[in-house]
């Protein structure tokens, strides 16, 4: 495996994409535009779609780098990263340990504060809890603690799967249920009132923050992943100071986590000002509906000028000899 | 500076504004994964004809006519395959004249140009509670007000049907047709019974109704029977539609309607607008298939066949299903419908159906109103036995650690079933509107879990 070349040109790139995870059908769409944009900067690209023969796969190929275009579990919780620094193959995005530790979203959390980041006050409650410990004579007290309207999610995972906003005590076991389909624990928040804005790290640098507006309801999986559902504003239509104070957070939100080379962070904020940090994603969407793509458009970076430099930070990491993790 | 990922969203028809991305079509991507056992689709086992057979047919359409499949047909479709498909329809009872019928590209092309033909948005049409998913696609795509009757172990509760039919009228309304599976259905898997079509057909003409007849599965009867036909029964009223994807392949999307002369030449018109004519090469591979082969010994082959798996299936569900879990024991056609009692969102559910390799259709695609949650369909056609068994092995296994989960969380207030639909707060991961209508599946052929 030639790790320490200075090469960028011409490479042999295998964009990894799809797998068992529920956001299959993401990825695919995610390494489909990956793939034409890594093509299009001259790169020979091999498209796999990620299964147990994958090392082997890997091995036979011998490839220059992957590029890491899965989302969900393996693909984001740091096991592939893991994988790929065993066998010698630079990978694009974070490394493996900010990677798990960004797809723990209640560690995570607890990193960001103290870090000194805002985030939701939370409640985290695991299968566990209900089904060893008796949680259900708790759970009205979240509600006392926290206040309705809840944001209900699965304590890792993205596209907003499994994510309900309850506006009642009643309907807050349900949502419960819903989540543990996607996870064994729950990360129960209160709701934050305010725009949300994504900010997008590239390199060391921040992306303009991108403004979120759904055009109806929550930005939910289908808000996310159909064309004109959602309204988006780069920079975002906020202050000049809200917009730096939400590009200063994301940043610190990363380095609380180590996350290098490319992560999206999502976050409200509150009062129009206050930014509330809600999650960085190390894996982050590249269709064409996905914020990463739609920031870079904003700041005038093409999409395969951005696939490519990603490329060319995984082989100088390499180069480096970088801890993997 | 805004960015639009959608810059033609104000040029849209009114009619593509609920067309959206959904997390459950996005959780099927996973389902069709090899590791996975798919009870979700709806297909035919394609492995079980015999291949000599159609290579020879296919093989005789090219060589003795090529130029002539290769061409344009007819609006309407080949005579000489109206004439094989009229002789389908007798090996059924169904009557019928070469005239009457129209090839359409599988039975959905059938549905879809019924819908186009009758619907303006907002119009009604009563339909089973459940029915077909891609039934209520063709409706819903036309913005048809769907509205669901029961069904019981005899399909349609028509005595529901004349209350709503009451109703409306006394609102001035009636609804455009009657939609039923009346064989088989799909996914309730029960039959409607021969008094009942009586009774049907009865309501529709006190109340002037047509009747939509969508009969996919009626040949595929485990005991080889067949039912009277509300066309039969109503050969003016009723628009029938079939297809020989379940009986030959659904490959060569060949489906057709018979309908009274007047809708007849309306199809035609609005067919030929569509897509100017069915297949030609497929509709001779299909006349020829139909001509010259035993095709009713095929038939039978997917009888058999389909009969073994349902009874594989059944007793894997009596032996690994927890009490509380219900299901019908389908006489025919290619699907179980299953209720998983108290406290289970079926829809909820699937994601980590998927994560534990195995997969079905949740119940709430079978209704208009977002109700169903409870249930879920199984197919058993597709998957060879010993995937089946292993699937709802892993199916079973999921439901009853559901079940001691939603006992942990909901403590005493497990939902009732018919209330999980309710149970749901708006602005969950579907946009569709709840109810709580509550659905009575066929309580009376349910069986419930041994153990």
């Amino acid at each position: 495996m030639s790790a320490a070349t200075t090469r960028t040109e011409g490479l042999h790139v295998a964009v990894l994409n799809g797998g068992s995870s529920l956001e299959r059908e993401v990825s695919l769409a995610s390494g489909s535009r990956v793939t034409t944009a890594l093509e299009s900067k001259g790169h020979r690209v091999t498209r796999l779609d990620v299964d147990a023969g994958l090392v082997t796969h890997l091995d036979d190929l011998d490839v220059d780098v992957a590029f890491l275009a899965l989302h969900g579990s393996t693909g984001e919780d740091g096991t592939i990263q893991s994988l790929l620094d065993l066998v010698g193959i630079p990978h694009t995005g974070p490394n493996g340990l900010s990677s798990a530790l960004a797809w723990d979203k209640p560690v995570a959390q607890g990193l960001y504060r103290r870090a000194g980041l805002v985030v939701p006050d939370h409640v985290v409650l695991s299968q566990a809890a209900f089904r060893d410990l008796g949680a259900a004579a708790a759970v009205s007290r979240v509600g006392d603690l926290l206040g309705f309207p809840l944001v209900v999610k699965p304590a890792a995972g993205g596209s907003s799967l499994g994510l309900t906003i309850v506006g009642d005590p009643a309907h807050l076991p349900s949502a419960i249920m819903g989540a543990f389909s996607y996870n064994d624990r729950v990360l129960i928040e209160q709701f934050v009132p305010g725009p949300e804005v994504a900010v997008t790290l590239v390199d060391g640098g921040t992306l303009p923050p991108v403004e979120i507006s759904p055009r109806d309801g929550p930005y939910d999986f289908s808000a996310r992943y159909t064309p004109g559902a959602t309204e988006f504003h780069a920079p975002s239509r906020l202050s000049d100071a809200a917009n730096a104070a939400a590009e200063d957070a994301a940043r610190r939100a990363c380095d609380a986590l180590g996350a290098h080379h490319i992560a999206r962070v999502d976050m409200i904020l509150a009062d129009n000002e206050t930014p509330t940090i809600l999650e960085v994603d190390t894996g982050p969407g590249l269709t064409a509906t996905s914020l990463v793509p739609l920031a870079a458009q904003a700041a005038g970076l093409a999409f395969p000028d951005l696939c490519h430099r990603l490329v060319e930070l995984a082989l100088a990491r390499a180069g480096r000899d970088e801890p993997a993790a | 500076m805004r960015l639009d990922t959608d810059p033609y969203l104000q040029h849209y028809a009114d009619r593509v504004g609920g067309l959206s991305a959904s997390a459950i079509r996005a959780l099927f991507a996973v389902a069709s994964r090899p590791e996975v056992v798919s009870f979700a689709g709806g297909m035919p086992d394609t492995s079980a004809l015999d291949f000599d057979a159609v290579t020879e047919v296919v093989a005789r359409v090219l060589a003795e006519d090529g130029p002539t499949a290769l061409q344009y047909g007819i609006g309407q479709g080949r005579p000489e395959l109206r004439e094989q498909l009229v002789g389908v329809m007798a090996h059924e009872g169904v009557p019928a004249h070469l005239d009457d019928l129209v090839v359409t590209a599988g039975g959905q092309q059938g549905l879809e140009l019924t819908a186009k033909c009758f619907i303006n948005p907002g119009d009604i049409v009563l339909a089973e509670g459940p029915t077909y998913v891609g039934g209520l696609g063709a409706l819903t795509s036309h913005r048809a007000d769907v509205r669901h009757v029961p069904m019981d172990a005899d399909g349609m509760q028509v005595e529901v049907l004349a209350e709503r039919l009451q109703e409306l009228a006394r609102d001035g309304r009636r609804p455009k047709f009657v939609y039923t599976i009346p064989n088989h259905h799909n996914p309730a898997g029960v039959s409607l019974s021969v008094p009942r079509r009586h009774r049907m057909v009865e309501l529709a003409e006190e109340h002037d109704l047509v009747i939509l007849e969508d009969n996919p599965y009626g040949l595929i009867d485990f005991a080889g029977e067949t039912r009277v036909s509300l066309r039969e029964l109503a050969p003016e009223r009723v628009v029938y539609v079939s297809t020989m994807s379940k009986t030959f392949a659904p490959g060569v999307r060949t489906g057709w309607i018979a309908a009274p002369a007047p809708i007849r030449d309306k199809i035609i018109l609005l067919r030929e607008a569509a897509d100017l004519c069915p297949a030609h090469f497929t509709q001779m591979v299909v006349e020829r298939w139909l001509a010259t082969q035993p095709w009713q010994a095929q038939v039978e082959r997917f009888r058999a066949t389909y009969q073994h798996r349902a009874e594989v299936m059944l007793d894997a569900l009596a032996t690994h299903m927890p009490p509380g879990v219900t299901w019908n024991a389908p006489g025919g056609g290619l699907f179980v419908w299953v209720s998983v009692g108290d406290g289970i969102d079926t829809s909820d559910l699937l994601a980590k159906a998927v994560q534990h390799r195995v997969a079905y259709v949740p119940g709430d695609g079978f209704y208009a109103d977002g109700s169903g949650r409870s249930h879920l369909r199984l197919n058993f056609s597709y998957p060879p036995p010993e995937r089946i068994r292993e699937g709802i092995e892993r199916l079973a296994a999921l439901i009853t650690d559901e079940r001691e989960l939603a006992r942990a969380v909901y403590g005493d207030d497990v939902p009732a079933a018919g209330d999980v639909d309710a149970a749901r707060p708006s602005g969950s991961d579907s946009s569709t509107p709840r109810t709580t209508g509550r659905i009575d599946m066929p309580a009376v052929v349910a069986r419930e879990a041994s153990s």
